[in-house]
């Protein structure tokens, strides 16, 4: 994209994006000034160093997210006594505790820095944040403070607040969370106990112990490790049930001979220690559930901290609605499950839509980007049918309910999306489906190498089929490949990518096409301003913006936000009245000026200028506005979206591992096909629908392609769920954040090449491992049949290959 | 020796008290977040901005 008008010179000190050339805003921050790259991050900035936190800026590890300057919020709603029923609870103390869902905690210092700022609240008695569930507990006394005050506070700081409404799933994730910990650490302790008893009963293997002491260590081992196999192993069970209830070769897994083998050696040492005789090997079970433990608890944490606990789509409604009982009478706030359709609410400017609704009175623009793709702002006037979960940009708007909750297009999308996941082809990690076979294979040979000793030497049978079972245990598949996923899942994240789904590293090495939403993917969704044109001599470039900025302070529109980074304040405006999808109109000075659309702006040039004016924009490729005034014409602005940086990178590295790129948009201009030419993306398509873009993307699975599907908005949530692997915005509406495999955290897209060279690594590791696992039960399993290993020495052989497997698997973190 | 028939069995006491603690740690929420505790020790509340070097966090990040 050329940037030659506005190049880009510093990064923002806040939030590390780059800062636009003509800009010039600082906070003095421990003593120096640090440039900003807009108000929003400036007012923030400021308000963390005037409530003497700028230590944030030295504990912090990652930058802060830039905060939505667009988003204007009633925090009062959530004081009413029917919205806080959802999500605040009353204690017996008389105060009240919520848990809300915190958007933009980057790091440890941003919980600092809300724990901090909130706690210095009057009336907050107790604040807890918690990094990886984005989740904050606030405790306060309703009498000295209110919900909405604090809420606010937190958006002042930088941070965008939402009431937890998905309990539920949070209460779910925390079980299971607690749960495994308890486990692996029952197992662990009894691992290690068992293990003490375990030395001093070999040693008396050696050295000779009295009969009384033996069976005193065998009782001891007996009663330490019943807990750890009924209690730690007990998932390996119920997932072997499941698994064998399928009866299916398939599903066979590796938790099958798992179970026979911790089972097995179990009541066998068992009868040992009852009968006084045999060998027992209490330790072998404890330090394989403990092993196996390890693993499935790694998994399980990257599993849990990487979901984004947001998600469902009445987060992205209104709590309230202001309902209007009679056509002229006052609106009266309720809450949104109160509202019935036939109902008549009022939406003003900068709210969102409760509902689906058709259009009663009033006419102003609303943005349906979530939806549509669309980054304008759409024109809506009596008789439109607006959408829940929509924005009203412009002005009142007064809507009858058509449809509410469930019936809604937004919720038709989700159930869209949800079809679209059941449809996803199902990914089996390489380890599953080289385990199901090794399952059975080790289970028929068992048993055959059994019937074969139980008839040529009986009492030695067992034992045997014991060892077969441990010294083949499938270790090195179950173990090292999780941790090999979390070794590189790990690096990810630092590269800026966050991975939600186990399947995405395996998926990303094998990828034929890359398929890249428009607005808010490839591009920012931000106007900027590209080229300022002035026509009169006696302003200068800077002087146009300043004006323009001037007559767009208060707009709230997208190409308002174009200005808005601009100083304002060499000229102040008055009287300014917005044009619904005209433009603006304000008196500076003694004159008027206008700012919008060439015919809006040229209606009130002197009737000569106004024949002669050449009405041709200077350049196609961007979207023009004029600025004009009485006397005439006084600059063009040429607006375009800016790219995300990294994209280039991105393409020049796919177009050498020769994967195709395409580009695929809700957006209907002809904006489409400038950027994909921009770019060198071949292939492209505009105007497409969310179902549309499911459809391309089953039809290129149908030929055989696996597809990355970068993404970003609602509209893209379905094809999200429909791809092979999806990537959302870090930014990206929280439905398609939390339908996408992973999340672009850092903004930057290069970041998705990086991570493929990571996946591709994976791979090659995943491979060792298994080849290394296949090589060492090929030596160690002939070894077991014939009965030269004992069960001991099967243990020390298998936990001995699991080490060299995931140290192996580390590599990746390096 | 004797004595190792007492001493052993009041072992499973001390496990049992230890399994007791592990359970009081993990249900009062001390696992919750592993992300965050490591790192509170080091947010010094009452130090003061050093004046010189001043951090660059944005440089690392650039690498990145």
């Amino acid at each position: 994209m050329p940037d030659s008008a506005l190049e880009l010179a510093e990064d923002c000190y806040h939030c590390g994006l780059p800062i636009p050339q003509h800009l010039n805003l600082t906070v003095n921050i421990s003593g120096e000034a640090q440039a900003m790259c807009c108000p929003g991050c400036q007012a923030v900035a400021l308000s963390i160093v005037d409530g003497g936190l700028e230590n944030f800026y030295r504990f912090r590890s990652e930058h802060a997210q830039r905060p939505n300057e667009t988003s204007k919020h009633q925090w009062h709603v959530y004081d009413l006594e029917e919205v806080q029923a959802d999500f605040v609870a009353r204690l017996a103390s008389g105060e009240r505790e919520a848990q809300l869902l915190i958007q933009g905690i980057t790091c440890a210092a941003c919980v600092w820095l809300l724990e901090k700022q909130l706690a210095n609240m009057p009336g907050v008695t107790a604040v807890t944040v918690n990094a990886s569930t984005h989740r904050c507990l606030i405790r306060w006394s309703n009498d000295t403070q209110n919900l909405s005050h604090i809420m606010s506070e937190c958006q002042r700081i930088g941070y965008e607040p939402s009431p937890a409404t998905d309990e539920k799933a949070f209460q779910a994730r925390k079980k299971e969370n607690r749960q495994s910990l308890m486990r692996l650490g029952v197992a662990g302790i009894g691992m290690m106990q068992v293990g003490m008893v375990a030395i001093a009963l070999y040693a008396g293997g050696l050295q000779g112990i009295s009969e009384g002491m033996q069976n005193l260590l065998r009782y001891l081992s007996l009663v330490i490790a019943t807990p750890v196999v009924f209690y730690s192993a007990k998932p390996f069970f119920q997932a072997a049930r499941r698994s064998l209830a399928h009866a299916q070769l398939r599903h066979l897994n590796m938790d099958v001979p798992v179970s026979f083998a911790i089972l097995g050696a179990y009541f066998a040492s068992v009868y040992s220690t009852l009968t006084n005789s045999g060998e027992v090997y209490f330790d072998s079970v404890s330090m394989f559930t403990f092993f196996l433990l390890v693993g499935r608890y790694l998994e399980m944490r990257v599993r849990h901290s990487n979901s984004l606990a947001m998600g469902s789509l009445s987060q992205l409604l209104p709590f309230t609605a202001n309902r209007l009982a009679e056509p002229e009478s006052d609106p009266v706030a309720v809450p949104l499950k109160s509202l019935l359709v036939g109902d008549r609410v009022l939406v003003r400017a900068g709210e969102i839509f409760p509902s689906d609704g058709c259009v009663l009175r009033g006419s102003s623009s609303v943005e349906e980007a979530l939806l549509t793709g669309e980054a304008k702002p759409l024109r809506k006037k009596v008789d439109d049918l607006v959408i829940a979960g929509t924005l009203n940009t412009e002005s009142v708007l007064e809507v009858r309910v058509t449809a509410l909750g469930q019936n809604t297009t937004l919720s038709a999308i989700d159930k869209l999306v949800s079809r679209a996941e059941l449809e996803k082809p199902l990914q089996q990690t390489l380890a599953d489906k080289i385990a199901a076979y090794f399952v059975a294979a080790v289970l028929i040979l068992s048993l055959l190498v059994g019937s074969f000793w139980y008839f040529y030497e009986p009492e030695q049978a067992f034992w045997i089929v014991l060892s077969i079972l441990v010294v083949t245990c499938p270790c090195a598949l179950s173990l090292a490949t999780p941790v090999a996923l979390a070794a590189a899942t790990s690096a990810a994240r630092r590269q800026g990518l966050l991975i939600t789904r186990a399947h995405v590293l395996e998926s990303m090495a094998s990828i034929t096409r890359i398929v890249f939403d428009k607005t808010g993917t490839l591009t920012l969704g931000q106007l900027r301003v590209k080229h300022c044109i002035p026509t009169q001599k006696q302003f200068d470039e800077r002087q146009c913006m300043a004006l323009a900025a001037a007559l767009e302070k208060n707009a709230n529109h997208p190409i308002a936000s174009a200005f808005l980074a601009e100083t304002a304040g060499f000229f102040s405006a008055s009287d300014i009245r917005q044009y619904t999808a005209e433009g603006v109109e304000g008196q500076i000075g003694k004159q008027c000026y206008r700012l919008g659309s060439i015919e809006f702006v040229s209606n009130i040039f002197p009737r000569t200028i106004q024949s002669n004016f050449n009405t041709s924009v200077p350049e196609r490729n961007l979207q023009w506005i004029l600025l004009g005034s009485e006397d005439g014409p006084v600059a063009w602005f040429g607006l375009s979206d800016s790219v995300r940086s990294g994209i280039k990178p991105l393409l020049s590295y796919c177009a050498a591992e020769s994967i195709n790129s395409e580009l695929l948009s809700g957006d209907a201009s002809s904006a489409v096909a400038v950027l994909a030419e921009d770019l060198g993306i071949q292939d492209f398509q505009a105007g497409a629908k969310p179902a549309d873009k499911l459809a391309r993307i089953h039809g290129l699975q149908a030929l055989g392609e696996k597809v990355l599907m970068v993404g970003d908005g609602i509209n893209d949530a379905p094809v999200l769920a429909g791809a092979d692997v999806s990537i959302a915005m870090g930014a990206a509406t929280d439905l398609a954040q939390t339908r996408a495999d992973a999340v672009l955290l850092n903004n930057n897209l290069q970041a998705i090449a990086r991570v493929r060279g990571i996946a591709l690594k994976t791979r090659i590791i995943i491979r060792q491992n298994v080849t290394w696992a296949l090589c060492y039960n090929a030596l160690a399993l002939p070894l077991a049949a014939l009965g030269m290993v004992p069960p001991w020495a099967a243990a020390i052989g298998m936990s001995a290959s699991s080490l060299v497997v995931t140290l192996n698997a580390l590599r990746l973190n390096r | 020796m004797d004595s190792l028939y007492l001493l052993i069995p009041v072992v499973l006491v001390f496990l049992v008290l230890a399994i007791r603690f592990l359970s009081w740690a993990i249900k009062s929420g001390q696992y919750d977040d592993l992300d965050t505790e490591g790192q509170r020790i080091l947010f010094d509340d009452d130090a003061t901005p050093k004046p010189k070097p001043k951090p660059k966090p944005q440089v690392e990040n650039d690498k990145t």
